[in-house]
């Protein structure tokens, strides 16, 4: 088989010492950002990024590159689950869910079972994710060869519209909050017609928007914002692991393989869709209460009530990756701006990459595998050190935290103005999350708007400015159907229910 | 929630900063239609204008805040029991952490003509401040605090990653830029 093969390769260009460290390095600083509040896996990886950008001059360097970058990701994931079941705090938006079976179990004394569940759930959805990149992206690639402009817009289109009928928020915020995306993302020099757009004479607009100084602000200080808002005090179990409870947690465990699978296809399909690693959570914990013998139990401890959210966030968070590398469309901010890495390390994500970077693709991939496999070792043997982290007062965590963020912002340009640019996005944050603004399609528009407005540019050239030529053949007739679909889908869902009455 | 507690009292509704926030989107909207206008928004002689992509990009930006707007109208207001945005007393400690911030930033790169005292000077105040007023820490846990973060941070950027952030005169007098 031939991905056999070539995953084989990519073990051959991941497993070298520097890249074993740079994984070990990359997870252990995962954790972390997981654990603290404010920092998480997009503003994260927003932040080191600039660290990497004189790594990625070189094709071994871009492998090293990414996988800090995607370490860090894997990282975030797991750690989201420790302060979930030890605190009763969400790291991360994803590990909400976990806190409802995790915290209980917990307080019954339960924690080392509770995070052995987590962190091998985890690692359970997130392998069977890589497994399905192994083999489906390569064909996915393969197909999108065939893609022209018009194909290309339709699949932004279809992502934009399933994010409108996706999420929980208000349609119309959603589709708000997505437009400021796109308007943000057109500011600056077009490129072209060489004119100016939504610059009003300032020379600091010149550049445009970038997006990783919108997420250091729209997630980190906005984040730090709303934990300030709750007037912090962590008061947390504490969380001994011990060898003998992992082992017997191990044992229980392939009882709930159902529920695993469920979770694990569900996060799939949410991470390939933009839906992302925290719908797909609460869908997971959904469905399985839905079909648990013992549903009714849940939330009051149940192990079935951890397994299930944390499959799905993890599988969730590692098949965003697959639309990222195989069409250039990130399927979570996290993957978003791992995307926006590879552009600034000079590499064109898209089918194309399959074919001209079989290194850099393969290398990524088979660390996939290594890194979640490090990342549950570092998680099962350290969480007394993140727990303790925890307990370090809010009123020095808060202020470190911004500083991080402020010279994160600043390095991407090394600009004053980009750290004043944070601080108002932190605002933004902070309003558009209490008023049910969705953050990620935001982000992902300011991301996407460029490569999104060439392709309709280009489409709309090849049929002299008719928007037939978004039906003009069955594949690109289908996406953009499929995309309308989507985009009525609560309106549509409702009426089918009605007429079924 | 009760609502006795002075702490607790609205500081706003949350349907005035969900209709106020519509209608901030919906100027941005507006700018943008008007800028993409003055572009060209139609087909020029060569395809596609400047404007022709923000033109509905606008066009929707405008559109949806005018349902948000409607809808922020239909809740209801705090005083027949609807959601509040922010409590007084939340809001207090959302500025406890924005006003500090804002002078940080400030502080880092300076404003105007007055030039600022680098990022490292800064932070150190920045975190003194927090533990000091906020934390009610002492003196020595603070001092010793504030002043080994921004050091690790001037070892791991300048030394160790040789990216170099703002310095200040204290820098300068150091010999260290």
């Amino acid at each position: 088989m031939e991905e056999i093969n070539s995953l084989m390769h990519g073990f051959a260009v991941a497993l070298t010492p520097m890249n074993l460290g740079l994984m070990m390095v990359g997870i252990i600083l995962g954790v972390l950002i997981g654990v603290l509040p404010g920092l998480g896996g997009a503003n994260g990886v927003a932040i080191l990024l600039p660290l990497t950008f004189a790594m990625g001059n070189t094709p071994a360097g871009q492998v090293s590159a990414i996988i800090l970058l995607s370490c860090i990701y894997w990282g975030a994931l797991f750690g989201g689950a420790i302060t979930s079941i030890l605190f009763n705090i969400p790291g991360e938006p994803w590990s909400v869910a976990t806190t409802f079976d995790g915290y209980p179990m917990a307080q019954q004394g339960k924690a080392g079972e509770a995070l052995t569940a987590a962190f091998t759930s985890s690692f359970v959805g997130a392998f069977i994710a890589v497994l399905m990149i192994t083999f489906l992206a390569p064909l996915v690639a393969k197909f999108a060869l065939r893609f022209g402009p018009p194909e290309f817009f339709a699949v932004y289109l279809l992502t934009f519209c399933s994010f409108v009928g996706m999420t929980k928020s208000p349609p119309m915020k959603t589709v708000a909050a997505m437009m400021l995306g796109f308007a943000l993302a057109a500011v600056g020099l077009d490129t072209v017609t060489g004119q100016l757009r939504l610059t009003f004479g300032f020379t600091e607009l010149l550049k445009g928007f970038d997006f990783l100084i919108a997420v250091i602000g729209l997630f980190g200080i906005g984040e730090i914002l709303l934990t300030i808002e709750e007037g912090l005090d962590f008061k947390g179990m504490t969380g001994k692991m011990k060898m003998k409870v992992v082992l017997e947690t191990w044992k229980e465990l392939p009882k709930y393989w159902k529920t695993s699978l469920r979770s694990s296809v569900i996060g799939c399909w949410m991470g390939i869709t933009p839906g992302g690693a925290t719908p797909a959570s609460f869908m997971g914990y959904g469905v399985a209460k839905k079909f648990s013998p013992t549903g009714a139990n849940f939330g009051k401890g149940e192990i079935e009530g951890v397994i299930a959210p944390e499959t799905a966030a993890h599988a969730a968070g590692t098949s965003a990756l697959l639309p990222m590398l195989t069409l250039g469309i990130p399927g979570s901010p996290t993957a978003a701006v791992l995307l926006g890495g590879l552009l600034v390390w000079g590499l064109q994500p898209g089918p194309m990459l399959f074919e001209e970077k079989k290194d850099f693709v393969w290398g990524l991939i088979a660390s996939m595998y290594l890194g979640n496999i490090a990342g549950l070792i570092v998680v099962l043997t350290t969480v007394p050190f993140f727990a303790a982290i925890l307990r370090i007062p809010f009123s020095i965590i808060a202020p470190v935290i911004l500083v991080i963020c402020a010279i994160g912002a600043f390095t991407v340009h090394s600009s004053m103005f980009d750290v004043w640019l944070m601080v108002v996005f932190g605002v933004i944050g902070y309003v558009f999350k209490k008023l049910d603004y969705p953050l990620a399609p935001l982000v992902l528009a300011l991301v996407l708007g460029d490569r999104a407005e060439d392709a309709f540019r280009q489409s709309m050239l090849a049929s002299q400015g008719t928007v037939t030529i978004f039906f003009s053949n069955p594949l690109v007739g289908s996406i953009t159907t499929l995309a309308l679909l989507m985009l009525f889908w609560a309106p549509l869902s409702s009426v089918i229910k009605r007429v079924r009455r | 929630m009760s609502q006795q507690q002075s702490n607790e009292k609205s500081a706003a509704s949350l349907r005035m900063v969900d209709a106020v926030t519509a209608v901030i989107i919906f100027v941005i909207g507006a700018v943008v239609i008007w800028d993409s206008y003055r572009l060209g928004s139609k087909w020029g002689s060569d395809g596609p204008e400047s404007g022709y992509f923000p033109f509905y990009i606008g066009a929707i930006l405008c559109a949806a805040s005018v349902i948000n707007f409607v809808n922020a109208l239909r809740e209801k207001s705090v005083a027949d029991g609807g959601e509040s945005f922010v409590s007084r007393g939340s809001f207090r400690m959302v500025m406890s952490v924005m006003v500090p911030t804002v002078i940080y930033v400030v502080a880092i790169g300076g404003i105007g003509a007055i030039p600022g005292i680098g990022i490292y000077v800064a932070s150190a105040i920045f975190i003194a401040v927090f533990m000091l007023w906020l934390g009610k820490y002492g003196w020595g846990k603070t001092v010793s605090v504030s002043f080994a973060v921004p050091i690790v941070f001037f070892l791991m950027f300048e030394i160790w990653f040789k990216v170099p952030l703002p310095k200040g005169p204290l820098e300068a007098m150091l010999g260290l830029n």
